[in-house]
């Protein structure tokens, strides 16, 4: 299968592990990435809350470009991402004068706005069987909470791949992985997003209901798709933790960087040594579940991350 | 302003029967003056220019709640991002100044880069917002994980970057 890949901003960045695991469980499940070449930002909040049109402009050249290189399809690991190219593919085809204009504005008469947008979520979702197969360390009695925040599934017209309010397919990704997802309130709550910088009280405040939503449902680790989400739980984890008689200790892992471990790749290939929250318990389950298996062999352990200066 | 707004989204500020759904769902609703069904109902009294003296409408994360659950395709967080739109273009918003500081950094970065660099949001954002100490002693830790790349890279195609936004924005209106 091959994709046009757009991994965006962040996962040049302070998403690194989103890219490096989801390019390290590409090759087991015989994804074909080929990053589309001279993309752009999607503009992301600031965009839209700026101007529309702009919105659907930057996105639009970026689905453009995949269109020239020859991709039917572009897949947008990034939530953010995600929403905005779908947003601006499911406007241009519900609005054919919206089409012309911005058609004009890129100065691509070309572009038809054919290439479809696929999240990495629904991607694995319907590489479930082939995911079973794979699968050589199950994660057997992991308890897993599976959060999906805003942008993988609302609004349901423009995303579609699953239902907006009891979504289900991060669950059989987990399930694929022989590991249990816990059944809890808030997998659907925002996290406060890009106020992570600009209004951190509030995105703190989110985030420590998520968080002791999921530990309430008996959850041992938290998957998700989203940078964003990533960066208010993991990162503002210990600001979430201050006002709490012990830190949450919640592993904020990323779909992919699960799955990885659950096809038998190593830690640091999948950027687990880049989390703030060690995801160290999540490593040492996996790493005694193999021991049981192989009769007691060492599996290479993660090197502790690097300690946050107070 | 209702008509205005009509005009912009395609949205009737009319055909909210204010059930109030929007606002029980809404995240930030609890630091809002005017949650999603108020702005609704303001629209709907002729006293839109209201939402331009509240920071109400800058404080949605537009996480579409409010829109998956409205029973009447209402499209509440269409209509709070039209009305940042004719904020921002009559240069007048009450947004929290950190907010606008971001939301200008980010679209410069973008402007200058075609993408993202995130350690020149995060500077300029600091310098336009005056949060300046916020976080900075996070950055070693983000550095040693490797989360931060030091130096920007342009896209070749900036050009075509900076005439999309020449094209939708008017001179100046983002910044």
């Amino acid at each position: 299968m091959r994709l046009g890949y757009y991994p965006g901003c962040s996962l040049h960045a302070t998403a690194r592990d989103f890219d490096e695991s989801f390019r390290a469980v590409a090759g087991p499940l015989g994804i074909d990435l080929v990053e589309i070449e001279d993309w752009a930002c999607c503009g992301a909040t600031a965009a839209h809350n700026t101007n529309r049109l702009l919105s659907i402009a930057l996105p639009a050249r970026t689905l453009a470009l995949a269109q020239e290189q020859g991709f039917d399809a572009v897949l947008a690991p990034c939530a953010a991402c995600y929403n905005r190219l779908a947003t601006a593919r499911h406007a241009m085809e519900q609005d054919p004068e919206l089409k012309e204009q911005i058609v004009g504005i890129l100065k691509r008469p070309a572009f038809t706005n054919q290439v479809r947008v696929i999240s990495v979520v629904e991607l694995l979702r319907d590489m479930a069987a082939t995911i079973k197969e794979k699968v050589v360390q199950p994660l057997a009695d992991m308890k897993v909470a599976c959060y999906y925040g805003c942008l993988l599934v609302r609004p349901h017209e423009v995303t579609g791949f699953d239902d907006d309010e009891d979504p289900r397919s991060m669950e059989e990704v987990v399930k694929a992985t022989g590991a249990s997802p816990v059944m809890w309130e808030k997998r659907l709550e925002c996290c406060g997003g890009g106020f992570s910088l600009s209004r951190t009280a509030s995105v703190v405040r989110l985030g420590r209901a998520i968080l002791e939503d999921a530990r309430k449902a008996g959850a041992q680790v938290m998957v998700l798709a989203c940078p964003m989400c990533h960066n208010n739980l993991d990162f503002r984890q210990k600001a979430i933790s201050k006002y709490r008689e012990e830190p949450v200790g919640m592993p904020i892992l990323y779909v992919t960087e699960l799955l990885g471990l659950a096809l038998g790749l190593a830690p640091r290939d999948l950027g687990l040594h880049r989390h703030y929250v060690s995801p160290q318990p999540v490593i040492e389950q996996v790493a005694a579940a193999t021991r049981s298996l192989a009769g007691g062999e060492q599996p290479a352990a993660l090197p502790a991350p690097p300690r946050e200066e107070a | 302003m209702a008509d205005e707004i009509q005009e912009l989204t395609g949205i009737a500020a009319a055909s909210c029967y204010q059930c109030g759904k929007c606002s029980a769902g809404c995240p930030m609703v609890g630091e809002m003056d005017f949650g999603p069904h108020k702005i609704m109902r303001l629209l709907q009294l002729g006293r839109g220019e209201k939402l331009f003296e509240d920071e109400s409408i800058w404080l949605c994360l537009t996480c579409e709640t409010c829109t998956a659950r409205c029973p009447n395709q209402c499209d509440p967080a269409r209509v709070i991002d039209g009305l940042r739109e004719i904020a921002i273009r009559r240069f007048d918003t009450k947004a929290p100044k950190r907010i606008s500081a971001f939301r200008r950094s980010f679209l410069d970065q973008i402007r200058r880069n075609g993408r993202l660099f995130e350690f020149g949001l995060v500077l300029d954002y600091k310098l336009k917002s005056g949060d300046l100490f916020s976080d900075v002693t996070s950055a070693p830790a983000m550095f040693l994980r490797g989360k931060l790349a030091l130096s920007p890279r342009r896209i070749k195609g900036i050009r075509d970057v900076r005439r999309i936004f020449d094209a939708c924005l008017e001179s100046g209106e983002e910044s």
